[in-house]
């Protein structure tokens, strides 16, 4: 890294030198996806195989997002979704967390949430929300609480297995240089359950923006899921799909900033990048 | 700097053991009585299965003995405690903390003053020769240096007694001389009580101040014998040799009735 041209190539790279290529790759199948994409709708056009409302071009979709970015509307509709989905898995995880904590390191609470979780987590989370809009009513509340009911589960179960699986020749060291309780749970099990929690909560970040969509489709005036149905409800095939794409970076960005914050405290486990 | 922890006597009293395999409850150590002084360090010798780690494991406060007591100090042991130092064989550093946090562990949790943690942690770190690898993590060290933390981590603490169990076992045959010649040195200015576990019977023979030969299952204390070697030791000394022949001897005795 003698060089500025070498520093640039490594920002554009990271750190890892084979990278490169698999960026190549990674851009590359994109631009072939993207590319399909307009072959399959500019075909549709030529060949009149049916009404190409049904399958707009990316450029159309691209268009469409830059005039809903440009006057402004789409900022509004992102800025919902991420507030519902920032509320709803932060409160998710940290009950999640709390719980999960307890439930791993204490059988008596282990026994008594794990069954009723062992009930709960096999319904898909889409079957409770007309539940949660008769308990809490269809406005902002319930949208929040049913973010945080989907998230609640991935990280409670990532947690408590954690827990459970903290290597005991760890805790053997650590209570014989004299660690207990309290200080036993914060210097070693915490941190040696971390990482493992950390790909609970990814799943949960992920799980909050898969529930978000169908939550907004149900009296939401924001959102992207709302988008999405106003879309459908006026045949606009570019706004639908520009949403969907709009919420998969957002999803792509939320997991990377997880696994950000991660490498940030996990930095021990592939120390020699630091 | 003071040396709050010393050195304690080991009494180990009438100490059975058994396990329940399958159901059936099988002896792993049988009436084991045994005085370690203080400041001496005393290996346990067996060929495996005798149950020497087992005894480690109850001095320690990891296994509850079935029945029989163990006295560091005169005060009886009930659980793991950090008057009882502990190096695995498996190093069990802790992952997400340095070489110099890890050694660090045991003072800040005493609630030592930052200065003195960082002065007994450099202190130590010198002893082992890792004081150019205090900031690495022990993904990046290998398995000689991460035992040399595991050791100075024990030390730090400046425990009664210290227990190791097969410490240098996963090494390879160089590192592993190394280490044992690091231990002696060290232990020439540290005189902690050191209980050692290993099958090795030239280990043994070089480090230690008196070997305890076991039986092999159910465990008992076969025989006790006292090197009188000068320090440092010569491992091509005769008298050394001699040590070594006569330890096997007894060894491979209790190795044929396994196989029997």
């Amino acid at each position: 890294m003698s060089t500025v041209a070498d520093l640039v190539q490594w920002g554009l790279r990271g750190a890892s030198p084979r990278s490169g290529r698999a960026l190549a790759l990674r851009l590359g199948a994109v631009l072939a996806f993207l590319a399909l994409w307009s072959l399959a709708s500019g075909l549709v056009v030529l060949l009149k195989l049916f009404n190409p409302i049904f399958l707009a071009g990316p450029w159309l979709v691209l268009g469409k997002l830059l005039q809903l970015g440009l006057n402004g509307e789409l900022w509004g509709h992102v800025a919902a979704t991420l507030g519902r989905v920032a509320v709803g898995v932060t409160t998710g995880a940290l009950l999640a967390l709390a719980l999960g904590l307890l439930a791993g390191q204490l059988r008596p609470v282990r026994n008594l949430v794990e069954p009723i979780v062992e009930v709960l987590r096999p319904i898909p989370p889409l079957a409770m929300l007309p539940l949660f809009i008769v308990w809490v009513g269809i406005g902002e509340t319930s949208k929040i609480a049913f973010i945080t009911y989907a998230t609640f589960f991935p990280v409670f179960l990532t947690t408590v297995h954690a827990v459970q699986r903290v290597d005991p020749l760890l805790l053997r060291a650590a209570r014989s240089l004299g660690a207990r309780r309290g200080r036993l749970f914060l210097r070693v099990v915490l941190p040696a359950a971390l990482p493992e929690i950390l790909t609970g909560i990814r799943l949960g970040v992920a799980l909050g923006f898969f529930v978000i969509v169908i939550s907004e489709f149900i009296g939401a005036e924001q959102g992207l899921g709302y988008l999405i149905n106003d879309g459908r409800n006026f045949f606009l095939v570019p706004q639908m799909l520009g949403a969907a794409i709009v919420l998969g970076l957002l999803g792509y960005a939320g997991n990377a900033l997880v696994m950000l914050l991660g490498r940030r405290w996990l930095r021990w486990e592939r120390p020699s990048a630091s | 700097m003071s040396r709050a922890g010393g050195s304690a006597r080991v009494q180990v009293e009438g100490v059975h053991k058994s396990f329940d395999l399958d159901g059936r409850s099988t002896p792993a150590l049988l009436d084991v009585s045994l005085e370690i002084h203080a400041g001496e360090l005393l290996c346990l010798l067996g060929p495996s299965g005798c149950g020497k780690s087992t005894l480690l494991n109850i001095v320690a406060g990891f296994l509850p003995p079935t029945r029989g007591r163990v006295l560091v100090g005169g005060a009886p042991v009930t659980g793991p405690g950090p008057e009882r130092g502990v190096v695995f064989q498996e190093y069990v550093l802790f992952p997400w903390l340095t070489v110099a946090q890890n050694v660090e562990f045991g003072p800040r949790l005493m609630g030592k003053p930052a200065a003195g943690c960082r002065e007994i942690t450099a202190r130590y770190l010198e002893m082992v020769g890792l004081t150019a690898h205090a900031s690495k993590f022990p993904a990046q060290l290998s398995g000689g240096m991460k035992q040399r933390v595991a050791i100075a981590r024990a030390l730090a603490n400046d425990p009664a007694i210290v227990l190791m169990d097969e410490p240098f076992g996963a090494l390879d045959a160089q590192t592993r001389e190394v280490m044992q010649e690091e231990l002696s040195r060290i232990q020439r200015v540290e005189h902690k009580t050191i209980v050692f576990v290993t099958h090795s019977i030239r280990e043994a023979v070089y480090l230690a101040d008196r070997v305890v030969v076991m039986t092999s299952a159910p465990g008992r204390i076969k025989e006790i014998f006292t090197i009188k070697l000068p320090e440092p030791r010569d491992r091509f000394a005769p008298e050394f040799t001699q040590y070594e022949r006569e330890i096997t001897r007894l060894v491979k005795e209790e190795v044929m009735k396994v196989h029997e």
